[in-house]
């Protein structure tokens, strides 16, 4: 037999904390802060654990944007796409942050130095474009600013 | 010597931690509070002197040395005194961006919990009465009558009842909720206490969306402090996931319950039948923090400011392009107008108003030649958009209108529930019509295309998430349609 990934002993210990159904989302919340993401192999331990079915598991993890199923870059950039922030130049940020990090929109770059993702308003939305760089809000992101994040993040 | 430094999301995008650093390596004691909402002055400093607060924003980490000594270029004194703040009507906001978020004691001596007592004192259906009588409605979008939710929940058989409060504020151009959650969160539960007097709930859930990882910790903190004080109501925070619909009330209901966030058809109204299938009150967080100052001041001194059938204040925020962006709470029947050029100053590029955005990416596109439009929600639904909640977003004439309607569908398409065909379907095949129109391919039949569209979409969605997309791509069609005419006239994507 082969044997477990120890990271599953870990995921049942996490699930310990609920006990109920409703208990889903904290328990993947818990789990992407623990492993970064969420690995198949770690479904049928989440569904044992709060009874559901594997199915059950998998159809919410896909369904909602946050969770992922394979690691992320060792940097994380949420990058605001929605209106207010491309009523100041948001579009022209995006194409520049895609450059000059060179990784496409929603993609992990292939050194894994960053991951950049979009996300739909960040409630910031009088001083975009704004971003969350590894949790930390960004705001008035302009040539220069991408410039200092891009050269940190890179480095 | 003592000084006040928010500690709000957008104040820290701009810099407030390092400010608040550099203050207290100076020696300065440093109080971090919410914002007070005029984000052309963060990071704001307010140093405590005997005769107040004295304001100077925006100030650089490196500048506090300047703001120390009184002789700061951007020293603004007594930052109420700005007319930007000095207009306001700040019922729910009162307190924002002035008292520590996380002190008991602040918040006391600045009003707190005297609503929450005077409700326990008082029978439910009392507080429910109230509640009715000032006439608040959902500030979450619908607009609905706050105290019929509530009677019907009062009056829901159930052996447990539940308080859930809206806390997903996915709409761009929206952020009252987060600077309320962060500012003052000890409001957001004093409301939730009193809605579970008032209809006979013991437990209560804000749900939070996860983009909001500054009002996830507060509320959390705020809770744990305030516990003993609402007991034996409890409150529990929940964290959202990415997903825009599960704003949607039915959606959420389900996301807590663990599953995936889909839209549920109505009836059963969650009042009657909601979370766990028991009857459940959910409203936005402001509709909830607007209820302390009801019962505190009483039903009429709410009810006496507004416009038609929307009675009280609402916090709107300016955003997008605009000079003066900020939180600006004020009673109802203020024009948009107004709000724009009087208030937000117009553009911050400087240059001409083209659009505004009002309601988030399911509200319609205004041009300035509607400016008289009054902030009212019949008004808005008759003008072919709505308030929503009261994200107002200013674009310059820049803005590519074609864009924007694509952007609008694009973002249907990616955020549908995928429960009914005419949001699921229409969505992604208006992008793609919308592609043709952009590259010139026989524009006016793909116009008369995507309006038929529009039409099922109105007509055919369950939520108003594929009900309500077609009001920024109309709106975009009706009042900018010299964008739509081919790609070469609408010029190069920037
Ligand atoms: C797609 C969609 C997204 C919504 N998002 C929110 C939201 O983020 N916050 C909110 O309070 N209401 C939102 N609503 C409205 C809610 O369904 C509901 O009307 C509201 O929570 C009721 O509270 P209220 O009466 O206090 O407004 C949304 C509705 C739809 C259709
Ligand atoms: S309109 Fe769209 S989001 Fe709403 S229920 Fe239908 S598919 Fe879901
Ligand atoms: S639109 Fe970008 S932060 Fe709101």
């Amino acid at each position: 037999m082969k044997t477990e990934d120890p990271r599953i002993g870990r995921v049942r210990a996490l699930a310990a904390a609920y006990h109920a159904p409703d208990g889903l989302l904290p328990l993947l919340h818990d789990v992407q802060a623990a492993f970064g993401h969420i690995d198949d192999i770690f479904v049928p331990a989440i569904a044992e654990a709060l009874n559901l079915s594997r199915a059950e598991v998998h159809g919410v993890i896909t369904f909602y944007h946050d969770f992922r199923r394979v690691p992320a870059g060792r940097h994380v950039v949420r990058l605001c796409r929605a209106e207010a922030c491309q009523a100041r130049g948001a579009r022209a940020i995006e194409a520049a942050a895609v450059e000059r990090l060179g990784v496409a929109m929603g993609a992990t770059r292939a050194d894994g130095a960053v991951t950049l993702e979009p996300v739909y308003c960040l409630g910031m939305c009088a001083t975009g474009p704004n971003a969350l760089v590894d949790g930390v809000p960004v705001s008035r992101i302009d040539g220069a600013r991408l410039d200092r994040l891009a050269a940190e993040i890179l480095a | 010597m003592r000084a006040f430094v928010s500690r709000d999301m957008a104040s820290v995008g701009l810099g407030a931690d390092e400010v608040a650093a550099a203050l207290i390596a100076a020696g300065v004691e440093v109080v971090r509070t919410g914002s007070r909402g005029l984000f052309r002055i963060e990071p704001l400093v307010e140093i405590e002197t005997p005769d107040g607060r004295v304001g100077c924003g925006p100030v650089a980490a490196d500048e506090v040395a300047a703001v120390i000594d009184g002789t700061h270029r951007n020293r603004i004194g007594d930052v109420a005194k700005l007319p930007f703040f000095a207009s306001q009507q700040r019922f729910t906001f009162a307190r924002c961006g002035i008292v520590d978020p996380l002190s008991l004691a602040d918040y006391a001596a600045h009003g707190g919990w005297i609503g929450l007592d005077r409700a326990r004192r008082a029978p439910p259906a009392e507080v429910v009465a109230m509640v009715r009588e000032s006439g608040l409605r959902g500030r979450g979008g619908a607009g609905f009558s706050t105290g019929i939710k509530w009677q019907t929940a009062l009056d829901a058989p159930g052996d447990a009842k539940f308080i859930v409060c809206n806390a997903d504020e996915g709409d761009s151009g929206t952020f009252a909720d987060r600077m309320l959650m962060e500012g003052d969160p000890f409001c957001l539960i004093e409301g939730m206490a009193i809605a579970g007097h008032a209809v006979g709930a013991a437990r209560g859930y804000v749900y939070i969306r996860s983009e909001y990882p500054f009002a996830i910790e507060t509320m959390r903190a705020a809770i744990a402090l305030a516990a003993e004080r609402i007991a034996p109501f409890a409150l529990e925070v929940r964290v959202g996931a990415g997903a825009y619909v599960c704003g949607e009330e039915t959606a959420l209901l389900d996301s807590i319950e663990g599953k995936r966030g889909q839209v549920r058809a109505k009836p059963p109204l969650p009042a009657i039948a909601g979370l766990f299938g028991k009857p459940t009150v959910i409203n936005n967080v402001l509709t909830l923090a607007a209820v302390p100052f009801i019962l505190a001041n009483g039903a009429e001194a709410y009810a006496a400011i507004g416009f038609g059938r929307s009675r009280g204040t609402m916090p709107v925020q300016l955003a997008g392009n605009v000079r003066n962006g900020g939180l600006y709470e004020i009673g109802f029947g203020v024009t948009l107008g107004e709000l724009v050029d009087d208030v937000g100053g117009g553009t911050e590029s400087g240059r001409p108003v083209r659009a505004v955005q009002v309601g988030g990416p399911l509200g319609a596109y205004f041009p300035a030649s509607m400016f008289d439009l009054p902030f009212d929600y019949e008004a808005f639904a008759a003008a072919g958009g709505l308030i929503g909640h009261a994200g107002v977003t200013v674009f310059d004439d820049g803005v590519d209108m074609m864009r924007m309607a694509r952007f609008a569908m694009e973002f249907c398409a990616a955020e549908s529930c995928g429960k009914c065909t005419p949001c699921r379907i229409g969505s992604t095949r208006g992008v793609e019509t919308l592609d043709r129109i952009i590259a010139g391919d026989r524009p006016d039949e793909n116009v008369a295309l995507l309006r038929d569209l529009c039409d099922t979409m109105r007509h055919g969605s369950l939520c108003a998430l594929g009900g309500f997309t077609p009001f920024p791509v109309l709106s975009a069609l009706d009042h900018f349609g010299e964008d739509f005419g081919a790609a070469d006239i609408a010029g190069p994507v920037e």
